[in-house]
This record gives C-alpha cells, structure tokens and sequence, in this order.
C-alpha cells in the first residue's frame, strides 16, 4: 500500500491563506469551551465543501443534529457508534463505481470519517482496522476526549493512566483508570498506510496541514486529535486551549505524524513543562498523589524517547 | 431465453447480480453464502461486471458498508446467512430507516448454538420486524428471477426501501437446477438504472439519520413502515411486469391443488417443492388437500392470504423456526392473530419442521397431514421428529 | 422545539433526513452564557486568534478589522479571553 505519498508540491497553510470558510454552523449544542467541535470545525475549513462526512455516534454527532436543525453544511451521515470506518469504506467504494461508469459527473469528493475515542479505539476497532486494511482512499479522525463523554464520562481504552471516570473512579482501592492510554496512532500505523498523524486544535496550524496532507495523500489517512473536553475532564471551559497546549508542552500528548512510515515529531518541546502542570489544570487528576504523579511523569519521558527513537531509526 | 441451463442455484443468483449491474458489493464470507459471493468477485476479476467488490472484515460492516454505498447513490448488493445476518441485525433497521434500496440474499441457515450450517428460517425469523421487504424463492428459477426483481422493487420511488430474497441454504443455494436465463438487453429494458431521490452529494448537501428527538421519531417510524405496506401493491406489480415480459408469473401468495380442498398446508421457501408431492399423493388417493405459499413474507399480503385459504376447514403451517417461549412458530402466529378478526376461522395445526437441515420428506407431510385428520398433532405445536424419552 | 419539528409524517424527508444544510443557525445557544465578551480596542491588536479559537465559531472579523462576538450565538465559554495575548477581552456578566 505504502505509495508515493504525492506531497511533493504541497503548499503549506499558513496564518496567511488560512481557510476561513466554516462548514459547521453556529447554534451547534456543543458544552461551553468545547474544543471538540473546534477540532472537528478546523477539519473541515481544510477539507472543503467537496466533502463527504461519515460520524460515528457520540457527542459530535449528537451535537450537530437533533432534527430539525443540522449544524452541517456538508453531506453528512450517521449510521451507528461502531462502523464509521465501515460506512466511509461504502461511501467511497460507491463514488469510485459511479465515477469509474460515468454516473458521477463531479470530482471524486473527500470521504471524512468522523469517531470519539470509544467509536474508534474501542467498539469500532475492527471496522477501522478493515477499513484502513483495504486501502480506500477516506481520511479517518478520532476525536479524543479520552472517555466516553456522551453517556456521561465512562472510561474508555483511551483514557489516560490514573483518570478519574464514572466507570474508572479514583477510590481507596482504585486510583482511577489503572490502564495506559491506548496508542491508537501506533496501531493505525501498523497497517502501514500512507499517513498517519496525532494533532491538537491548540496548534491550529499543525493540525490543518496534517488535515490537508492527509487529503492530499492518495490512500487511507488516520488523523488522531486531542479534543479537551471542559466536562468530561472537570477543567475550566475558557481554559480548554490552554490545556490542549498544556498536553503538547508537557509531552502528554507529543504531536507527530507517520508519511509512509517515516516518522517525524512536528512539535518539538525544548524545555518540556512537568505533568503535574497539565494535570492540575484537571480535576479528574485531582486525586494522585506526589507519587503517582512521579510514576506518570516517568512513563511520558520513557513514552517520548520511544517516540524519538523511531524518528531518528528511520531516518 | 429459451433453453434452460443446469447450474447451481448460487451461481444463478449470482447471474442475476451481474445481469442487474450492481455498482457495491460488500460481502463477508458465510457457508452458505459463499458460492454467491466468490462468484461475484470473479465476475469482477474478471471485467464481466463493472463494480467495487469491497471485501469486508465482518457482516456488520458488510451491512454498514452497503449503507453507505447506497447513501452515496450507488447500486448495492450483499449476501448473508445466519449469524451473519445476526451480526448486521443493528444495521437492517437503519438501512430502512434510512430508506435505502439495498438488496440481500439470505441464505437461510440455522442459527447457533449449537453451529449448524444447515438450513431453516430461524435467522430471517429473528429479523422479522427490520423493515425490509422479505420475499422467499421457492426453487432455482425463482431464485434468479426474484433476485432481479429485487432491485425493481427495492428502487421504486413508492418503495425505497432494502429487500431481502431469502433462499433455503444448501437445499437450494447449493443445487443443481435448470434456470433460465434472460437477455441482458431485456433484463435493462425491465429495470432502469438506480435513480436515487436523496444521495450524499456536495452540490445539495442532506443530514442523514440525524437525531430523532421524541416529536419526530414516532413520525420517522410511521414514514418507514406506510412505505412497507405500501410495497405489496408494489411488489405485485413487478411480479405482474415480470409474468408478462418474461412469462414466469409469481403471486404473493399462492395457492395449489384443487380449489375446494378442505385441508391446507401453508409453507415458504423450498420446502413447498416437497409438498406439493405429498399433496398430489394424497390428492390422488382422494383427500381433500392443498397448499397455499407465502412467497411475500413482509409486508404479509394479508388479502390474497385470507383469498387462498377461504373455504379451507383446516391449516396445517409448516415453520421452519421456533420461536422459543410463544404459543406458536413465526408464521402460525402470523396466520393466527389474522384470523381472530375473521368470523369463520380453519382450524389451525403448526408443526415446527427441518429445524437446522433436518430433512422433511413427502412421507412425513402424508404423515403430518394423516395426524391432523385425527386431531393428533399438538393443539399448539409439534416439533417434527424430535426424539423423546418421554 | 423548532416547529418543523411538529409535523405529520407525511411532510418528513426520506428517511427524515434535514436538507436544510446549516440551519442550526436559528438557535439562540447565546442564551446559555452568563458572562459575555468586552473587548478594549485600545488593547486590540486585530490578531483574530479569539476567531480561531472560539467553538461557536461566532467571531469575525468585522469591516474595522476588529473581531467582534456574536451574542447571539456565544456560550460565554471565555476561551477568546483566555486566548487573547493582549489580554484584550474581558469576561463580564451578562
């Protein structure tokens, strides 16, 4: 599958040909300070109106649709929680039949597939790992939030090390979630396809080149954004950005991307900040104590030069 | 057109396929579906049919990818059996839902536990209320015919609505039988290419499957279901159509034997073949029987059912499912709650038979039909051929 | 509850699909907040980065080239403020 990924002449999007035309309309139900959505809005700035988007179940979707009114200037479609990845492949496969017999007069359209977490690194797994297996040419985005927030913060596989959730509560016997963060990127890129890349609305910049390379590539592409959620995590709503670069600085949440393998760190942190800086900006965190806090800042510095020692092996 | 040829019946349906010009197929492999399926797949290998063959890693994706293949405008087919039916059972009520004209083979397979890849209804039986349209094939030529039918039906502007042909897996899918095949150029004169009334396009952008809040989703509901009533009339007018350019003329519901028999065995899918010997066995030794098949399972063609079976002083239903914990199989509550409204009502005999491939021959009909003569059989219903201890 | 919202079903899209793209913009969410936006234009530098960030996608810039907020859509989230590196915008009850 690993082809030549055709970004020889990619112009880059800078604060001077930022695309402003948005795609999501006002009067969304999104929470106050909802990075998410802004994620998801920034997304589609890049991709344009010739687009196609498949959403998962989850808060996106419940958000932008309750009938009568669509927040979505774009055709839009939900199915279920598990098959997005599923419902894209379809779609795409559709147009790419129709165009090949002449029943499609347009440009073949973008095919934007569109999961939280839980759709994505949890119940629908497998319809993406199809999907991404079998090549179409679709760009898929999770959107993490890092718990299943639409039914009301249940953890997910992707909830961070010692987050307290509904389902995961810290407790004199718990320490909250007792599992390591999933690496959903890592496992996208194991299908070896030609993009693959984790970004955060914080750094808008990074995130919509990512989103116009990952468009611009012919293939499958797997986007993977951190989306702070003022609710689920029990932060402040005006402070959601400032986490979100709070998540980067510290390496938390390190930004790279994966062109056909070849990994590269597109935000490198000189003087990284201490966890602790990102996790008081949370009370789901509220609980760990001086040691866990020692434990998680371990494992990120250990997590970071793993991250180094891929982009340095390859090269 | 003249000639018929002997072939599996997989490979005939899979004929019909081609012949329909699907544009999607999203299959996952399921015995006794795969013949129709890897057929499909050479067809495409080969350049004979002009279509994405998406290989899927499961039914449900199956089911999700056709979803959006068809969302997107394309013509879509898929095949299933059994507990890959049960596994894309989520994704059946949102592709009627949705209203989209998706069309399925069902190779109707026993479902687990324990795994019998042999045939009976109990996996179309368990989808009962998705709101497709469900028609069953009696034999090869049905099959191939139906399976063209299908798309007509299933695109019709009044429809819109997925249609799945349920055929009797192995004891169909897997025989070898005379069918014969139609020319291509009447098969495009018969049915159009898909003009869809809602796709996913950017020009005229549309919110699919948005929230159905409370003051709208029991509207949503009626929406699909009108539509699926409203297919019947649909349905037989294909089925007309379809007798007049092809001269092979299919009923709702329709009955065999002699007009005034008193006892009637009413049956779907293949097992009707079966039958319909033992009711010319015992039509020739004298009894008064016939038999009435349900061809059209959903929507239930109530009038033609309550036209073939009036005069009749008794029904023995045959179901080829059970349905655990009820006072009857599928298809005899079926006829049962239709009859309460009827002010002469047969009596009513169910027996439950060839659960998970078992076989059912002549002998035991002429048997079934000897026991209901003498009010042997269970009053609610009888498991044919159980063995008992008791 | 939007009155289209209260139809016969008849009057229902296929599939009850919305094929009034963008529509949600006749919902006042701007009744949500209880602080709003002040921005100092003396502070004002015309960066736009509150336009960025905000998740009702509500700012814009204007023809002065100052970014103001569209209270009718505006959560009083605070991220424009927070965001603001001339600390330009303040938060005030509404």
């Amino acid at each position: 599958m690993l082809n030549n990924p055709g970004l020889e002449n990619f112009e880059k999007i800078t604060s001077k040909n930022l695309p402003r035309e948005n795609y999501i309309s006002p009067g969304h139900r999104a929470c106050q300070g909802c990075a998410e959505i802004l994620a998801l809005a920034m997304v589609m700035k890049v991709a344009g109106p010739n687009t196609i988007v498949a959403n998962a179940t989850g808060c996106m979707e419940i958000v932008t649709s309750p009938f009568p009114q669509t927040a979505w200037k774009l055709p839009w479609i939900h199915v279920a929680f598990e098959n997005t990845a599923a419902v894209a492949s379809g779609i795409e496969a559709g147009i790419k039949a129709l165009k090949r017999k002449n029943k499609y007069q347009d440009d073949l359209p973008n095919v934007i597939a569109v999961g939280g977490d839980g759709a994505t690194a949890d119940i629908g797994l497998q319809a993406l790992s199809g999907a991404l297996e079998r090549g179409h040419n679709f760009l898929y985005v999770c959107l993490d939030n890092e718990a299943y927030m639409n039914t009301g913060i249940q953890r997910s596989s992707s909830t961070p090390y010692g987050a307290s959730t509904t389902t995961s509560p810290a407790g004199s016997q718990s320490i909250g979630q007792q599992t390591w963060k999933k690496d959903m990127p890592g496992i996208a890129a194991a299908h070896n396809i030609p993009y693959v890349a984790t970004a955060n609305p914080g750094f808008h910049l990074d995130l919509m080149n990512k989103v116009k390379k990952a468009l611009t590539i012919n293939g499958p592409a797997y986007l993977h954004i951190y989306s702070a959620c003022p609710t689920g995590w029990r932060s402040k709503p005006e402070k959601s950005i400032e986490v979100s670069k709070l998540a980067v600085q510290t390496n938390v949440f390190p930004l790279y991307e994966i062109i056909n393998g070849k990994l590269t760190i597109t935000k490198k942190i000189n003087k990284p900040k201490p966890v602790v800086d990102y996790f008081k900006t949370q009370r789901r965190f509220a609980h760990l104590k001086e040691d866990d806090l020692k434990f998680i800042q371990q494992k990120i510095d250990e997590q970071l030069a793993r991250l180094q020692r891929l982009e340095t092996d390859k090269e | 057109m003249t000639k018929a040829k002997g072939l599996e019946v997989s490979l005939a349906v899979a004929e019909a396929v081609k012949q329909a010009n699907v544009d999607v197929i999203a299959a996952y492999p399921i015995t006794p579906q795969t013949h129709i399926v890897e057929e499909l797949s050479v067809y495409v290998a080969n350049g004979e049919l002009d279509a994405e063959y998406v290989p899927v890693e499961s039914e449900h994706t199956a089911m999700s990818a056709s979803v959006g293949s068809s969302a997107a405008g394309a013509r879509t087919y898929t095949a299933t059996s059994a507990q890959g039916l049960a596994l894309m059972h989520e994704i059946l009520f949102i592709a009627s839902g949705l209203r989209l004209p998706i069309v399925m083979t069902v190779a109707n397979r026993a479902l687990s536990a324990p795994i019998s890849i042999w045939n009976d209804h109990g996996d179309i039986m368990a989808e009962r209320d998705i709101g497709w349209v469900q028609i069953f094939a009696e034999n090869g030529q049905e099959a191939y015919d139906l399976s063209i039918a299908a798309f007509k039906i299933a695109e019709d502007h009044r429809v819109l609505l997925p249609v799945c042909v349920n055929i009797d897996g192995f004891i169909l899918t897997h025989m070898i039988e005379p069918v014969l095949f139609i020319d291509q150029k009447k098969i495009d004169a018969f049915l159009p290419p898909f003009n869809p009334a809602l796709t996913l396009d950017p020009k005229k952008p549309v919110t699919m499957g948005p929230v159905g809040v409370p003051e709208v989703y029991a509207e949503s509901r009626k929406q699909c279901e009108q539509a699926l009533i409203n297919s019947r009339e649909i349905v037989a007018e294909v089925f007309d159509q379809w007798g007049k350019t092809f001269d092979r003329n299919y009923k709702l519901i329709e009955k065999n034997g002699p007009d005034e028999a008193k006892s009637l065995f009413i049956t779907m899918g293949s097992m009707g073949e079966t039958t319909m010997t033992a009711v010319q066995e015992l039509t020739d030794s004298g009894e008064s029987v016939g038999q009435v098949r349900i061809r059209l399972w959903r929507p239930f063609p109530k009038k033609e059912f309550l036209n073939a079976i009036a005069g009749a002083e008794e029904l023995i239903i045959i179901d080829r499912a059970l349905s655990p914990g009820s006072h009857n199989g599928p298809v005899a509550q079926e006829v049962k709650a239709l009859l309460y409204d009827e002010p002469v009502k047969p009596r009513v005999h169910n027996v439950i038979a060839g659960l998970g491939g078992r076989d059912v021959t002549v002998k035991d009909f002429k048997k079934m039909y000897a026991m209901s003569r003498k009010n042997e059989l269970d009053p609610n219903y009888t498991i044919w051929g159980v063995r008992s201890d008791a | 509850m939007a009155e289209s919202a209260i139809c016969a079903w008849q009057k229902l899209e296929l599939g009850t699909a919305i094929t009034t793209p963008g529509n949600s913009a006749e919902l006042r969410t701007g009744d949500w907040k209880t602080l709003r936006p002040e921005t100092d234009r003396e502070k004002c530098i015309k960066c736009g980065m509150c336009s960025i960030y905000c998740p009702e996608f509500c700012i814009s810039e204007a023809e002065d080239g100052y970014y103001p907020a569209d209270l009718f859509y505006c959560k009083g989230c605070g991220i424009c403020a927070n965001e603001c590196p001339k600390k330009a915008i303040s938060m005030i009850m509404d």
